[in-house]
């Protein structure tokens, strides 16, 4: 039969939680020629969308899984080598009695009296994959309030293990035990609808990895979070001139773009130091403060259709510099969908920037588990009440913009996160040219 | 302290109880001049006499139903089966009298029943079982399965002090191959407390009997992987603590009996963990058994029939992997 070696391409476990993707795009057809680590499939997860290499060069000679189909991590896409079609499935065959060629071999090997045992080597595990918990491992998963999805798994298809969670709770000094095991109520997706059959004047299309895992973090961020969101007006008018005048020389010095979003990121990592409980999260019943910041940004992906939120990760060791080459950085690679599993993980704030359309004012949804997210909006021309030399009441025109904090009011009361939309806009209104 | 056989132990041990007690008397099938089937008992006619060894009739009915007179009336009997198989013919006095007597009179009852069990040596379907799960649901009963010499002579005395009846299992495949150190003086070993054959971190292993050596072997074959090894000892009353504490240690457990699968002693002990360990669990409770036939008399059938090292190995890897 098939000449040559035959590589399998399978579905990539793109990050620890993730286990299935979908097949976006074959890059290649049946026939074509590929090399090694060359782009073959286009695949798209809840987590981030790649392209991946392929793990041998020769001739795509079968597609498996079809574009648009969602299939778990591990499950055979295509094969490269071979004969092209040669080991390709056939299509259903009618229902009718074996032929007689067929029935002939089906003797013989029965004569031979060996029998094939195509049996894995692994042990069946019930047909579970990494998705079921055992009951040590949901015990021990409640007691430290983590997420068993989390934990990277080494048993029977990526099952998370008691070893696997134990050397997890270890090497996560954070994930402190709370005084008292709490009960997780792990939210499970949306109950299962019947399929949409289209109506008239309905087009119907299947979500994809991305929307699915948007729609479930949003629905469980609402059902988890109390939502309160509060804004101030900033005049950005001393950020404006130092952007300015810096813009060019960041271009021309270092080739980046320096944006209004660096200067709101900088002043955000170092207002957080002064009100951690923003920068914290609610695990259990303890509240868990963290020492670092990573900063996610939310991007928004091809024409507003998807969203993912790189994560800067330690930015407060990064200066006005370090920042906006980080964002512009995390941009690109999020647009070009190069963007690592780690990149979108261990976030402890995010910001969100929807102001580039001219919004003012929004309430977004926290990135679970934090305990706030800031809206940035546009920068708009407004007339403004300000004092002149002689601290007399005039109006000017000043470049103003919006400032949102979203806090979950569990853990984040309403003077405390004024405190910090105060103390944000007083490092962008007294913005030094030296600063940073 | 010396060196003896399984079967020299259990020897030993009735021979220092009967010295000890003159209330302690043998009865059974050819115990007395010809020394018992398997010569637990030679010597013993010629040292205690005729009336202390007792050669009974072909007749289990008669020799449980005259030890559980005997023992109302204060004596301690050591019944002898010639072989566990035909313990059956003996129910009625057994289950319905001796495990009940002390529930309905308050007359303690302190038989001890040898029971020769366990298979190996192609004895076929009546010289080869292993009866103890039937038994070990009779309340008023005791059971208790010794693997070591040392756990055969300690167990055997703190039966024939018990003042209830005990049923005594002896595997017969262990008589004359398992030999250890024993202390000669006389010595008891509390029924109902298991023994830890083997320290393990990864696995429990929970056996008795002849099928604790098959459990060494494997956990020696795997290496890498730690077993515990529980011997039980006593499967009624049986040491939940010991069992449940070291579930609560490896959180997988592989149980392994010589016995049929369904209703053997290691379905209760599946349960239990089930119940009392849940939460414990990293992985479905294994049993690994004979299966559900008759014991076969053909030697190729019969390694199929009972558990063998490979079986073990097997279920251990399973295990391990999940």
């Amino acid at each position: 039969m098939a000449t040559g070696t035959v590589v399998e391409v399978v579905m990539p476990q793109m990050g620890v939680s993730v286990s299935e993707g979908t097949v976006t795009k074959w890059l290649k057809s049946v026939g074509d020629h590929v090399d090694a680590d060359e782009p073959i499939v286009e695949i798209s997860t809840d987590k981030v969308d790649t392209e991946v290499p392929s793990p041998g060069s020769g001739t795509l000679s079968e597609i498996v899984v079809q574009e648009g189909e969602t299939v778990a991590v591990g499950t055979l896409l295509g094969r490269i080598g071979g004969e092209p079609g040669a080991t390709a499935p056939p299509p259903p065959p009618p229902p009718e009695p074996a032929t007689q060629p067929a029935a002939d071999e089906a003797m013989a090997s029965a004569e031979d009296g060996v029998r094939e045992t195509p049996k894995p080597a692994a042990p069946e595990g019930n047909g579970h994959d990494r998705a079921f918990v055992s009951p040590v491992v949901a015990r021990i998963a409640a007691e430290h309030g983590i997420d068993p999805a989390a934990v990277p798994g080494t048993g029977h298809g990526g099952r998370v293990t008691k070893k696997d969670i134990l050397a997890f709770v270890e090497s996560t000094p954070a994930a402190a035990p709370p005084a008292a095991a709490p009960v997780q109520s792990t939210v499970q997706s949306t109950p299962a609808a019947p399929p949409a059959t289209p109506q008239a004047d309905e087009v119907v299309e299947p979500m994809n990895a991305m929307r699915r895992g948007i729609a479930e973090h949003m629905r469980r961020s609402l059902d988890t979070a109390a939502h309160v969101t509060s804004a101030i007006e900033v005049d950005m008018a001393k950020v404006v001139a130092i952007r300015e005048k810096l813009k060019p020389e960041f271009q021309r010095a270092y080739g980046v773009n320096l944006t209004y979003l660096a200067f709101v990121a900088r002043a955000t990592v170092d207002t957080l130091r002064e009100w951690p409980w923003v920068n914290a999260e609610l695990r259990g019943e303890s509240i868990v403060t963290h020492r670092t910041v990573n900063l996610g940004f939310a991007v928004a992906l091809e024409g507003g259709k998807g969203l993912i939120v790189p994560v800067l990760k330690h930015a407060e060791g990064l200066n006005l510099l370090g920042m906006a080459r980080g964002v512009a950085d995390l941009a690109e690679r999020a647009r070009g969908k190069k963007l690592l599993p780690d990149d979108v993980q261990g976030g402890t704030f995010t910001i969100t920037n929807p102001g580039s359309f001219g919004t003012f004012h929004g309430t977004p949804v926290i990135n679970q588990p934090q305990s706030g997210i800031l809206g940035t909006y546009a920068v708009v021309k407004r007339t403004w009440v300000v004092q002149d030399e002689r601290g007399d009441d005039t109006i000017a025109i000043r470049p103003i913009m919006n400032l949102t904090l979203t806090y979950d009011h569990r853990l984040v009361d309403g003077a405390y996160a004024g405190g910090f939309l105060r103390d944000m806009r007083a490092k962008l209104e007294t913005w030094g040219e030296s600063d940073y | 302290m010396s060196e003896k056989t399984y079967l020299q132990a259990i020897s030993d041990g009735l021979r220092l109880e009967m010295r000890r007690d003159k209330r302690v008397f043998v009865i059974g099938e050819d115990v007395g001049v010809y020394g018992g089937a398997f010569k637990v008992t030679l010597g013993f006619q010629e040292e205690f006499g005729p009336w202390r060894v007792i050669d009974a009739p072909l007749s289990e009915t008669a020799i449980l139903g005259g030890a559980t007179g005997a023992a109302i009336m204060g004596m301690r009997p050591v019944a002898e089966m010639q072989f566990a198989d035909f313990i059956s013919c003996g129910w009625d006095h057994l289950v319905t009298v001796a495990a009940k007597q002390r529930w309905r009179a308050g007359t303690p009852v302190p038989i001890t029943v040898r029971l020769p069990s366990g298979g190996g040596f192609s004895g076929g379907p009546f010289h080869s079982q292993n009866p103890e799960s039937s038994f070990a649901h009779i309340p008023g009963l005791k059971c208790v399965c010794p693997a070591t010499p040392a756990d055969a002579k300690g167990l055997l005395i703190s039966a024939i002090e018990d003042p209830n009846p005990v049923l005594f299992f002896e595997h017969k495949h262990l008589y004359r191959r398992i030999k250890g150190e024993v202390p000669d003086e006389r010595y008891t070993v509390p029924i109902g407390e298991a023994r830890v054959h083997q320290e393990g971190e990864d696995v429990t292993l929970v056996t008795w009997g002849a099928m604790v050596y098959t459990a060494a072997e494997a956990a020696a074959r795997l290496g890498d992987v730690s077993v515990e090894i529980v011997d039980l000892r006593s499967i009624l009353p049986w040491d939940k603590e010991a069992v449940l504490g070291s579930v609560r240690k490896t959180s997988k457990v592989l149980v392994l009996h010589e016995d049929t699968h369904t209703g053997g002693f290691g379905a209760e002990i599946a349960a239990t963990i089930a119940e009392e360990a849940f939460e414990d669990l990293d992985a479905p409770i294994k049993r690994v058994t004979a299966p559900d036939t008759p014991v076969p008399f053909s030697p190729p059938l019969e390694q199929a029939f009972i558990p063998q090292v490979d079986d073990v190995v097997k279920g251990l890897e399973e295990l391990v992997a999940y």
